[in-house]
């Protein structure tokens, strides 16, 4: 199996000062504490994020959870059975499009039926013509 | 204070202690530390030509200028963390003017107190879970279809198991992750699981089940980190990281642990 922890470089590191390298910390993880966590201050405050419309198209992906996400409409995986594991909705439509199949496959036996027949009737109907 | 200028601020803390020596903030500016009536607020005065709404909605789209940003901002919280209780404040945000803050410190002052009183001598952890692809069961696939069964039926077929083993993997891993949370809850002073990250955020394919953070007392971090690795594997793979400053604890509410308790 795959090392299953990504230990920080601090991690049993035994010296108290927890810090170092700390620079490298992953950039989502970084925004998603500064952006979405820490002391929000309401009051006679001159500018904040609140204030600003964050959600330009780039800045929606990048910090986008899949629950924003779905806040803000993108939420193609819902409607994918095969994402969603609906498998009733599938099975549906699978045996909606069986019946159609065979709908078809009986219309087409029939009228290929009529064809022969028909081909046959003016075979003959040439023959008895030729006969004459 | 000029008048197009404004006060952005980091953290508030308490007053006295060390002080971080010639920290840099946002802007290339230097920070500094304000105090009054017994808390601290650490912050850099900034134009409102680059910090005002107008501007700031142009900056925030480039992501250059938004990473850099909020690493220097990260940067000043912890440096300031690690000297100090701490709580850190929501990136950009920015004041009038000193004066402006001298009053938050004051009229919040004991929502703060309690919140610094919570956080001190603990960090945060976070604890991320994600499923991993479980041994391949046998697909009866093979007896299941009859002989000349139509293309589209054995493809169907193979999907219903593939999304089957799927799912079977997905609630493997949520069981682990509720068995992960539950035994780090029981190191952690508080925790909460936060939503989870979307792929493009965690960078990486598998799905996540566990978002979790954690305020861990000081003496009892080597025990949680033991804890994790102990539980780690089994259908879930676990990344810890941290420690960090208390983000998720900081929430300013009259009633400070109820801050904590709940969902994000």
């Amino acid at each position: 199996m795959s090392p299953a922890v990504r230990s920080s470089p601090y991690i049993g590191d035994s010296t108290p000062s927890p810090y170092g390298g700390r620079e490298s910390a992953n950039l989502g993880d970084i925004l998603e504490r500064v952006l979405d966590r820490g002391v929000v201050i309401a009051g006679d405050i001159k500018v904040n994020l609140l204030d600003i419309e964050l959600l330009t198209i780039k800045l929606r992906l990048l910090i986008a959870s899949v629950e924003t996400a779905r806040e803000m409409g993108i939420d193609w995986w819902e409607h994918d059975p095969w994402l969603t594991g609906d498998n009733q909705e599938l099975a549906k439509e699978n045996a909606t499009l069986r019946r159609r199949l065979a709908t078809l496959e009986e219309t087409l036996a029939v009228r290929a039926e009529e064809r022969d027949a028909a081909s046959v009737g003016r075979r003959s109907t040439q023959a008895v013509e030729h006969g004459r | 204070m000029v008048a197009d200028q404004g006060v952005y601020v980091y953290a508030i803390t308490r007053e006295g202690g060390e002080e971080p020596d010639g920290l840099v903030g946002v802007a290339g500016e230097p920070v500094r530390c304000l105090v009054h009536r017994g808390l601290a607020a650490f912050l850099t005065t900034v134009s409102l030509e680059e910090f005002g709404e107008e501007r700031l909605r142009r900056s925030m789209e480039d992501l250059g200028w938004l990473e850099e940003t909020a690493r220097t901002h990260h940067r000043v919280v912890e440096a300031v963390a690690r000297m100090r209780p701490t709580a850190p404040v929501r990136l950009i945000t920015v004041y009038s003017g000193e004066e402006q803050v001298r009053e938050l410190l004051a009229t919040r002052y004991h929502e703060f107190d309690s919140v610094l009183s919570r956080v001190a001598g603990r960090w945060e952890w976070g604890v991320k879970a994600y499923t991993v692809a479980g041994v391949p069961e046998p697909v009866p696939e093979l007896v299941l279809e009859p002989q000349g069964a139509a293309p589209g039926t054995a493809y169907l077929n193979r999907r219903r198991a593939a999304l089957r083993g799927r799912e079977a993997d997905w609630r493997r891993a949520a069981e682990r992750a509720q068995a992960v949370h539950d035994a780090l809850m029981g190191i952690a002073v508080v925790g909460r699981r936060h939503r989870a990250q979307d792929p493009q955020l965690s960078g990486r394919q598998e799905p996540m089940v566990l978002n979790g953070a954690y305020l861990v007392d000081e003496e009892r971090a080597d025990e949680f980190v033991r804890t994790i690795e102990g539980i780690a594997g089994q259908g879930v793979a676990v990344e810890l990281i941290g420690p960090w400053a208390p983000y998720s604890f900081a929430a300013l509410e009259p009633d400070g642990e109820a801050a904590c308790g709940g969902p994000s």
